[in-house]
Formats: structure tokens, sequence, C-alpha cells
């Protein structure tokens, strides 16, 4: 049994179809990827996963739980977690103080999340910044940053959203290495990705969403080579990171 | 930070030692209170970023309550309190309920507040039960059992007694998941719910703490005044006065409201001698004040003591 | 004002306040007749809403909303006391010749002043629409309204629109004290009555539809005019600020308003 398997999601927003009978599934302990041209509905279809928005058909199964339409912070206290495409960081809080809000949904304990906290900054490579105000961070630290938080979580699932944009290659070598930790350190990953070198190297499996629609399922090698996939993004198979 | 806390506490506590006049006495009581009322405000606006517009709804009620229990049913000045105190919980929670169920932040929040302070105004002016016009008069029983003191020194000490509980809530607060989690709220509500926070919950929490707090500085105004109405309980004047002192000591601090209610009462004292006791004029400079802080200080005074970014973003 | 910008104005009533203060002024002082006022305050105000958005509250709250709402607060504080302050408390009022008339309207009598206020209030609105829809200065501030990084990048200053708006939002509350005067009375609250009605009937009616506010300003009227009879003219404040939660609550967008 997949981790998470969604059936058939469909959103509409007002005349617009973003989302149309969208399946996929995620394995236990492998990384899955969902990429698709700008404005295909990769991250609503998140938004859904997440609870953030109501699907207007089919479900969304965690653990074997049916999930569809629960309140967020009920989804994340289930082991599901997200992070935003544009980044949300606690401004005013310093970076251990906004990866222990994370920590806290296992830690009561002030004293304990904010140790945990800084466990997982660690483990992100953020150790140098822990006092730093979140909002004098670059937009790589952000991104780090918003990580670190859903890792504190201690989640089951983590969904990325565009977790790599605006990185230098060297970032996203450095983020690689740490989303290939988490995979082996047991959470199970389900990221939308745009940087293709990063997606090649990372996926175990892949979904390309095109207008909304699961236009292509497979291995890296597979999708590489699929002719509808290559369309859909006219013909851009490098994305310059 | 203990340390800090210490000292202040010592120096409230001798403080009166040094005083020998009413005036000033009353002028620290005074502050003292507004420093009760600035965190209960606090709690909600500066920690939890739900600004509100009404505080006078929780102030309010405490008075009027405590004031109804005591006149129209004999209840001791005690049994009245507490209940009172209750009551401003309540409130806080119906308003906080409502308002977060249905999803209202921000400015239509802030609004909201003032649109039910103003209801319960009308209210209570309207019922003869509530003094209508007239207000309400608690009569006068010097001794501790109604809670009225003949020596004025006493109410300076129960002011300061609360406001030392207050704080040393706030600063536990802070300092908890609870804090944590408010603050989470307030910088971002979305990616706190992303993160397992039950948003609804806990500014339910806030705004029924914020409540009763500001509740109880009802409770003590009434027994200091032994008079409130309609426009002293629930008009726009206190609700504003609620909001003042934290935003200009600092909003999400400790410290904020107390520094923000001396910041205030020493400009009124100074207004009032430079331009004389001309009706409006304190409150002319706290405006100014305001807009200044705004532009130059946003992180309030406080923001001049600490270096690291605190207080509302 | 809000329906286009999202600014809150909370210093609304109080401008309200200052635009009778100068009618009272000007009709004591000068013998100016308040309809006549409006030809002298409605530019006047026009002006000074401008450089009050554009060089007071836009600095000051660095563009983010709900420091725009203390911001404009602490504005209605200074402008009320002031007006405290200088003018004291009593009230004031006008007389002119034709608060007298009373139109017969069928059902009953009306006093002319109100409506004449009434055809302003109409006309008013249908000059803002055409404003809005026909010139490009009302092209540009729907632009920035929907789209502010937009706008800016095709050059439009975002700032002066902001306090464009802000100054026609003004000339407005000066027309409107005109129209006022003469039925009304003058003192330094007198504003803060107004600043809940004045959102709730934008709130009821809609952001950034004129015919929801006039509709709006019109079923409100009724509405305190039934509470009053109702539940005694003390109660029936109520009226207002009961429909103002409830419409918050559960219709933030109104009867006629666009997505917020």
């Amino acid at each position: 049994m997949a981790v998470l398997e969604v059936s058939n999601i469909s959103k509409r927003f007002g005349g617009l179809l973003a989302v149309s009978e969208a399946s996929l599934e995620a394995q236990a302990g492998r990384i899955t990827a969902l990429i698709g041209p700008n404005g295909a509905g990769k991250t609503t279809l998140f938004a859904i996963i997440a609870g953030f928005l109501p699907a207007d058909a089919g479900s969304v199964r965690f653990d074997g739980r049916e999930i569809t339409g629960m309140a967020p912070h009920r989804i994340c206290g289930l082991g599901l977690v997200r992070t935003f495409q544009i980044v949300q960081p606690f401004g005013a809080l310093s970076v251990r103080e906004n990866i222990a809000v994370g920590a806290h949904l296992h830690q009561r304990a002030r004293g304990r999340a904010l140790e945990a906290a800084e466990k997982v900054a660690r483990q992100v490579g953020m150790e140098a910044q822990l006092d730093k105000p979140a909002q004098g961070l670059t937009i790589a630290g952000r991104k780090r940053l918003e990580l670190a938080r859903a890792l504190a979580t201690q989640p089951r699932l983590l969904l990325l959203d565009e977790v790599m944009a605006g990185l230098t290659p060297t970032e996203v070598n450095e983020i690689v290495a740490v989303i290939k930790s988490i995979r082996d350190a047991g959470v199970t990953v389900l990221l939308i990705e745009h940087v293709m070198q990063a997606v090649m190297s990372l996926s175990d499996d892949i979904y390309v969403l095109n207008q909304g629609r699961i236009i292509a399922h497979g291995g890296p090698r597979d999708i590489a080579a699929d002719p509808q996939v290559v369309e859909a993004y006219l013909g851009r198979r490098k994305v310059h990171a | 930070m203990k340390k800090i806390f210490l000292i202040i506490c010592i120096f409230f506590l001798v403080l009166p030692l040094f005083i020998t006049s009413r005036f000033w006495l009353g002028f620290w009581t005074t502050t003292l209170f507004f420093a009760l009322l600035g965190q209960s405000w606090n709690i909600l606006g500066g920690y939890g970023g739900q600004v509100s517009f009404g505080h006078a709804v929780f102030f309010g009620t405490g008075a009027y309550v405590s004031a109804v229990l005591q006149v129209r049913f004999g209840l001791d000045a005690w049994t009245s309190a507490a209940i009172a105190v209750a009551a401003g919980a309540l409130v806080g929670a119906f308003i906080g309920a409502l308002s977060f169920r249905y999803g209202l932040r921000g400015s239509y929040f802030a609004l909201v507040t003032l649109a039910f302070a103003e209801v319960f105004r009308v209210l209570v002016n309207a019922w003869d039960f509530t003094g209508s016009g007239f207000g309400m008069l608690v009569p006068m029983k010097p001794g501790a059992a109604s809670l009225q003191f003949a020596d004025r020194t006493w109410f300076y000490y129960a002011i300061l007694l609360l406001v030392v509980l207050a704080y040393a809530i706030t600063w536990r607060v802070e300092r908890s998941r609870f804090g944590a989690y408010l603050l989470a709220i307030r910088e971002n509500e979305d990616a706190a719910r992303a993160l397992g926070i039950n948003a609804f919950r806990i500014k339910l929490a806030a705004i029924t703490l914020s409540g009763a707090m500001a509740a109880v500085a009802g409770v003590f105004y009434i027994q200091y005044y032994l008079f409130v109405d309609s426009h002293v309980g629930y008009g726009p004047a206190m609700s504003v006065n609620a909001l003042l002192a934290p935003l200009i000591g600092g909003a999400g601090t400790v410290l904020g409201p107390l520094i923000g209610a001396i910041a205030l009462g020493s400009l009124a004292e100074l207004t009032s001698a430079l331009l004389g006791k001309q009706p409006g004029v304190n409150l002319l400079a706290y405006g100014v004040l305001l807009l200044v802080i705004l532009r130059f200080l946003p992180n309030g005074l406080m923001g001049l003591l600490k270096r690291a970014p605190r207080g509302s973003s | 004002m809000y329906g286009v910008l999202h600014i809150i104005n909370f210093a609304h009533g109080s401008i309200l306040m200052l635009a009778l203060y100068a009618g009272f002024f000007l009709f004591t002082l000068g013998g100016v007749d308040p309809y006549l006022a409006i030809l002298i305050l409605a530019p006047a105000f026009f002006a000074g809403g401008y450089l009050l958005q554009r060089y007071v509250i836009a600095p000051i709250s660095f563009g983010k909303d709900t420091n725009v709402l203390l911001v404009t607060l602490g504005l209605a504080i200074i402008f009320d006391n002031l007006a405290l302050y200088l003018w004291t408390s009593n009230t004031r009022t006008i007389d002119v010749k034709y608060a007298q008339v009373f139109v017969d309207v069928g059902v009953t009598a009306v006093a002319l002043p109100k409506l004449v206020a009434l055809g302003a209030a109409v006309l008013i609105g249908v000059l803002f629409w055409l404003l809005m829809t026909r010139t490009d200065a009302g092209k540009a501030i729907r632009a920035v309204s929907k789209e502010r990084q937009g706008a800016r990048i095709v050059g439009i200053s975002v700032e002066h629109i902001f306090a464009l708006s802000f100054g026609l939002g003004s000339a407005v509350v000066a027309i409107a004290a005109c129209l006022l005067l003469p039925t009304f009375y003058v003192t330094p609250q007198v504003g803060n009555a107004f600043v809940l009605i004045a959102f709730t009937t934008v709130v009821l009616g809609g952001m950034g539809s004129f015919i929801g506010a006039l509709l709006g300003g019109l079923f409100l009227g009724v509405v305190e005019a039934y509470s009053g009879l109702l539940l005694g003219e003390s109660l029936g404040q109520i009226g207002i600020f009961l429909i103002f939660i409830v419409v918050l609550l559960f219709r933030p967008t109104g009867l006629f308003g666009q997505r917020a």
C-alpha cells in the first residue's frame, strides 16, 4: 500500500478546470516528483492534498486513511506536512524559533523543542544561522528554513513545493544531498520541481501534470524519452537553475 | 530578564514610601491600571497579531457585571469580581468563536471588535437594569470585605499585585508552546496551520485570556471609582487607551505595556503642565506620539532597548 | 476609498467633522451658503486629502494594511482632539431658510435639504462611475486596485493614484458635510458615529461597487429609522452595528461587491 494515494482529484475555479481527475501514488521511503509546465496545477494539487483547498471530486488517502477535506493542522498531526512555493517564514522569529514551532508538534516543553530545532538545523546544514532573524535570510536560506521547519514535525510524508527555485547550482546540489538524506532516514518525499537535473537525479518515480491532467508516469529515463512530455514543455528538457 | 523583573517589582513596592501627595499616588495607580489593561490587549494584539479596536467590550463587561451583581443582587464584592472576570472570558470566547470561525482577520477583525463594543454600549445605555444613561453607582463601603479601601495606598498595592500576576502570566506564555504557536499565527497563519497548529483553538484561547485580563482591569476600575457608565465602560476612549500603551511601549513584549503606560502618563502630565488642563490636549499628544512611534519605532519603545527584532512585524 | 484601494480609513469620520466645521465657519464668518461652500471645500479637501495620503499616511504605514488602520486611527485622534481643543465641545448649528422647507413626496413630507442630499448622492455615484470607466485616471485607479506591481511596471505612479483616490474620497466627504450642514449639528465627536456607519455601508453594498454603496446607504438609513421605531431611540443604533457584524461574518464581499 502506498503511503499516499491520490485518486481522481478534480478542482474547478469558476470556469477554469485547474485539476482534472489527477491520480498519483507516493511509495514509502521513495522520492516521487510531480513536474509539469507552469500553471499546470501542481501547487493546487498540493494544496488539496494538504487540506488547504477542498477538492470538487476525488479522494486522498494517507496510509490507507481517508484525509480528503480534513483541516491542514490535523493532516499535519497525522504525519503529512507541506512547504510553500512562496516561502512563508516567521519573519520576526529567529531560525531556531522558527524550526521549534515545527518541533512543538511532538514536544510540548519549550526547552526540548528548541533542542530538537537545533538538531534539525544541523541536519539541513543551517546551524550557523540558528540565532539569526528569519527575515534576514537569503532566498536559499529561507527555502532551507522552510524545509527544516517541516522536517521538525517528524513527518512520514514530506511535500516539497519548488524548494529549489531560485537557487544557484551549488545550492541545488546541497539541497539534493539533504533531501536524499531525509529519504534515507525513512521519510517519503513528494516534490514539485522545475529544476530538471535535480528531478532526474533525485526521483525514483515521476508524474507529469499538464493543464490539470496527469499525462505521464514512470522512472526518470522513461519520462525523459516520452514525446508527450517533451511536447508539453515545448521542447525544453533542461531548465536553467 | 528575571533580574529586570525583580528590580521593577522592588521599585514599585517601595515607591509609595517616597510619595507624599495623593496626586502622585493616583498617578501611579492609574498608570499601573493602564499597564494591566494594555497587557490584556497585548496578549491578543501584540503576541497573537489580532488587533482589537474594541477592547472596551471586555473591560466594560468586567466593570458592569461586577457593579450589577453588587448593586442589583447584593452579592459581595469578591464573588462579584470572580463572576465578572469569568464574564469577560466568556465574552472573549464568544466574540472569538464567531470572528475566527468565519475567518475574520486583520482590519476586519479590528472593526468587528469595535462593532461589538458599540453594541454593548448601546445596550447598557438603554437598559434600566444596567443604569441606562445614568450608569451604575456602587455604594461606598470601605473595608477589605467589599474590596474598597479607605486608604488609597491599598488600591495601589492591589493594582500592583494584579499587574505582577498578569505580567508573570504573560512571561510564562511567551516561553511556552502556546506562546510559540501564537507568534507563529501572528507571523504567518497559513504556515502555522501547515505545521500542525490549530489556529482557531489557539486564537480562541488567546482572546479568552485577553478578555479575562481586561475584565480584571474593569473590576479594579469599578472598585476604585465606584462608578461606570456606558461611555466609560464600552466607549471608544477605553478601547483606544487599551491599545495605545502596548503599541507605544512595544507590542509582543512583556514589559511593553508597562513602559507604554508610563510614557503616556508622563506625557499627559507634561502636556497639562505646558498647555493647561484643556480637554483633549493629552489625547492630542497621544495621537501624535502614536504616529511618531509607528513611523520611527514600529517595535515601540522596547525597540530602543532590544537589538533583536521582536514585536509585531 | 476602501473598495478600490483597500485602505480602511479610520479618520473618515474626523475628516467629515473637519469639513462640517469648515462649512460652519464659512457660513457664520463669511456668510457663505453651504451649497455654495461645496465649490470651495470640495477642491480644498481634495488637495488636503491628497497631501495627507501622499506625505503622511503612506510614509508612516510602510504600505502594510493593519498599519494604515493604526495610522488613520492616530490621525482621527489628532483631528478629533485638535477640534476639541480649538473649538470646545459646544454644539453648533446653522440656520438656513430652506432647511424649514418641506416637500411633499406623496407618502410623507421630507425636508428639502435631505432631498437635495439624496439627489446629490445619486449624481455623485453616476459621476464616479463615469470617472472610473471613461477617464484615464479612473482606469489607472482600477489598475492599481487590481494589481499594484503590474500597474507600477506600466508606469503608473502608485503613490500618486493612492493619493488621488484619498483626495477624491475626502472631497466627497466635504460635499457630504456641506449637504449635511443645514439639518445637522457640529461637535468634535460628530465624526465617530459616522465611521462605523460608513464602513457598514461599504461592506454591505460591496467593495468597489458604487451602486452597492448607494443602495447600502439607503438600506441602512431605513434600518436605522425602523430600529429606532421598534426598539426606541437609544437602542435603534444597534441595528447598524449588528448588520455590520452579520455582513462581515457571512458575506464579506457585500451584496454587490466583487471578490475581495
